[in-house]
């Protein structure tokens, strides 16, 4: 990949640089402001996130990404209000969030189904929790599973369901309630490769449906790169933002882009950022051999 | 290989026909030592059942005595020179064979009580499970909230549990006398022990239960609106609800273990009064069939429990 000649992941084309344009011009929904957390730990305090600053721009689709235990989900979790920063503030319409709320939907890595419900019933829990009636509850239920495409598992249980469709419903769950933005921590993180890639086109035909602004966690660089308009880069020890890239691969996006240059040129920023190329030669690692065989069987 | 052709293969379910079969041997091998010993001479029989007691003064017809003593007995009538007594090998009256336990069964509940006030069988069976009943329910009525309130917020753990942990250590009996001192002799006191018995450890159990539920779903719960209240009667109720039934169901059989003790304070009663009554007259035929009678109603309960359990909770039906 080093060998091509890939043009810089900076450059956009005049219709890239248009649609960032009028992104700018829409209204800020989340503001991510100096955000900090520090966690009190065994051998002394861990600074899961420093400093963290960001805008959110209405019907923007964001990814973050980094390494593992860079604080991605500390992140996520403070914006759904079901953590708090240490310093900093989050501000959702211009009001600090203070705590978990409807307003913001969010679907996890694990399945967070409710077992004892139907998947109709899972999809009406947060209408019913935010005080709408029975039947209207009911009515917007069977739209949202019409929207995901499950008209056959109204009635099923959730264990009923395999990996992808069980997330499908976290997402109209989460819809239903009409957040004003939906945060999502590796969503398909457990999924196979090629259900991922299914649910990765069913997650954008929604975005295009239905108006929301979407942060979604990752540290897959083909999904990240796939899906967003911008991705922040968390750096490690202590989490904080790398960069902010503005992803110049034109919409609507199709997996035919995978190979395009714009594609390959930004993903090949995000590995340099979070695999930086000193620390990751082989040479440098301590080795033991384990073998009494030769080289010769490699 | 195959898998599935495995009887013991770890962690796998045997396939419907081989648990019914393993179910049914858990009951038929414990009936064949049970008849092997009893039904096969050479096979323990430490005693002579007399038939015919011949020249020994003091044997007389059904009489049980030891095989030494039989054999020496007739050993000296053989010296001299009188008619030998003649009798079967037998087990002690404390083993009766399983056809006498089976008939005993049958009777004890036919025969009436030896005394005219006294209970039959099935009055006694019948008290005894109104004893549990009340004593369970009781504890059920206030152990399942004050457990979920335990494991739901620090403060009810803090100021409940360490109390409790205290008092459950204290065996459920030992308030037998200070029970019939407070209610009387009547069933109050044996009601009384078996809330004790179960109430303690119903708080507890319930309360680690509720720990248990995986926290993501309160997170899921409280993005989508849910405060605290319906936490937990829409998010904690229902998720434990499963595994609270579970617990009911062993605590439910913890009852009937106090409930022996229990009949047995202040004014006798139910099914232990039966079983001492008959183990009295030596009757223990009639001890045997009321234990058996405990445990087909234990067993029969808590299979009706489950299947019950299998329609209240369809999602738990896994494969
Ligand atoms: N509750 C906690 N208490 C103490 N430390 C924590 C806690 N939660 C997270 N951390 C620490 O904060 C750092 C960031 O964790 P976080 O789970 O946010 O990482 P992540 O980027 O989501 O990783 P992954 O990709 O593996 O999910 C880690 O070093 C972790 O040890
Ligand atoms: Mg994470």
């Amino acid at each position: 990949m080093n060998n091509l000649n890939l043009p810089s992941y900076l450059e956009q084309e005049p219709d890239v640089r248009a649609r960032f344009e009028k992104i700018r011009q829409r209204p800020v929904v989340l503001k991510v402001q100096h955000l900090g957390k520090i966690f009190p730990g065994t051998d002394g305090d861990i600074v899961a996130l420093h400093d963290i600053l960001f805008n959110i721009h209405r019907r923007e689709f964001i990814c973050v990404i980094g390494a593992s235990g860079c604080g991605k989900s500390t992140l996520i979790r403070i914006l759904a209000g079901l953590d708090y920063p240490t310093s900093g503030q989050v501000l959702l319409d211009n009001q600090e969030v203070k705590g978990p709320s409807p307003d913001r939907g969010m679907v996890f890595q694990g399945y967070t189904l409710f077992p004892w419900l139907t998947i109709k019933k899972n999809i009406m829990f947060g209408l019913k929790m935010t005080n709408h009636g029975n039947n209207y509850a009911a009515e917007q239920a069977l739209q949202w599973i019409d929207l995901v495409g499950l008209s056959n598992f109204a009635n099923a249980y959730p264990h009923e369901l395999s990996g992808g469709m069980k997330q499908r419903v976290a997402i109209a769950r989460a819809l239903a309630n009409r957040p004003r933005i939906l945060l999502m921590d590796e969503p398909f993180g457990a999924l196979d490769a090629q259900t991922r890639s299914q649910m990765q086109a069913y997650l954008l035909q929604i975005w295009r449906n239905v108006d929301i602004t979407i942060l979604f966690i990752t540290h897959d660089l083909d999904e990240a790169v796939y899906l967003a308009d911008r991705i922040v880069v968390l750096g490690t020890h202590p989490g904080h933002i790398q960069e902010i890239i503005e992803v110049s691969v034109p919409r609507p996006r199709n997996p035919d882009q995978f190979l395009t240059p714009q594609f390959l040129a930004t993903k090949k920023r995000l590995e340099e950022l979070i695999h930086p190329p000193e620390k990751n030669r082989q040479e440098d690692l301590p080795m033991i051999r384990l073998t009494q065989a030769g080289d010769e069987v490699i | 290989m195959n898998v599935r052709k495995h009887w013991f293969a770890i962690r796998k379910d045997l396939s419907g026909q081989r648990s019914w079969l393993l179910g049914l041997c858990s009951f038929l091998l414990p009936l064949c030592i049970w008849s092997l010993v009893s039904y096969t001479p050479w096979i323990w029989h430490p005693m002579v059942l007399i038939s015919d007691p011949g020249g020994v003064a003091y044997f007389q017809k059904d009489m049980l005595v030891d095989r030494e003593i039989f054999n020496k007995e007739n050993a000296f009538m053989r010296e001299e020179g009188e008619s030998e007594a003649r009798g079967e090998l037998a087990n002690p009256i404390y083993l009766p064979a399983p056809h006498k336990v089976v008939q005993a069964f049958i009777t004890a509940f036919q025969t009436a009580p030896i005394r005219r006030n006294d209970p039959w069988l099935h009055q006694s069976i019948l008290h005894s499970i109104t004893v549990i009943f009340y004593g369970f329910t009781l504890s059920a009525i206030l152990g399942v909230p004050l457990g979920i309130l335990c494991g739901t917020f620090a403060f009810f753990t803090r100021i409940i549990e360490p109390f409790i942990d205290f008092i459950r250590y204290m065996p459920a009996p030992a308030f037998g006398a200070l029970m019939v001192a407070f209610l009387g002799i009547a069933d109050a006191p044996k009601v009384a022990i078996i809330f004790i018995g179960t109430f303690f450890q119903m708080v507890l159990v319930v309360g680690n239960t509720t720990r248990l539920l995986d926290k993501s779903l309160l997170e899921a719960a409280q993005t989508l609106g849910a405060t605290s209240k319906k936490l937990i009667f829409h998010v904690i109720v229902p998720g434990i609800l499963p595994n609270l039934y579970r617990d009911m169901r062993i605590l439910l059989g913890w009852a009937w273990t106090y409930l022996i003790v229990a009949e047995l304070i202040g004014a006798s009663s139910g099914i232990s009064w039966f079983i001492n009554q008959q183990a009295k007259y030596r009757n223990y035929d009639n001890v045997f069939a009321a234990i058996v009678m405990i445990g087909i109603i234990g067993l029969t309960t808590d299979q009706i429990l489950r299947f019950i359990g299998h329609y209240l909770f369809p999602w738990e039906r896994r494969n």
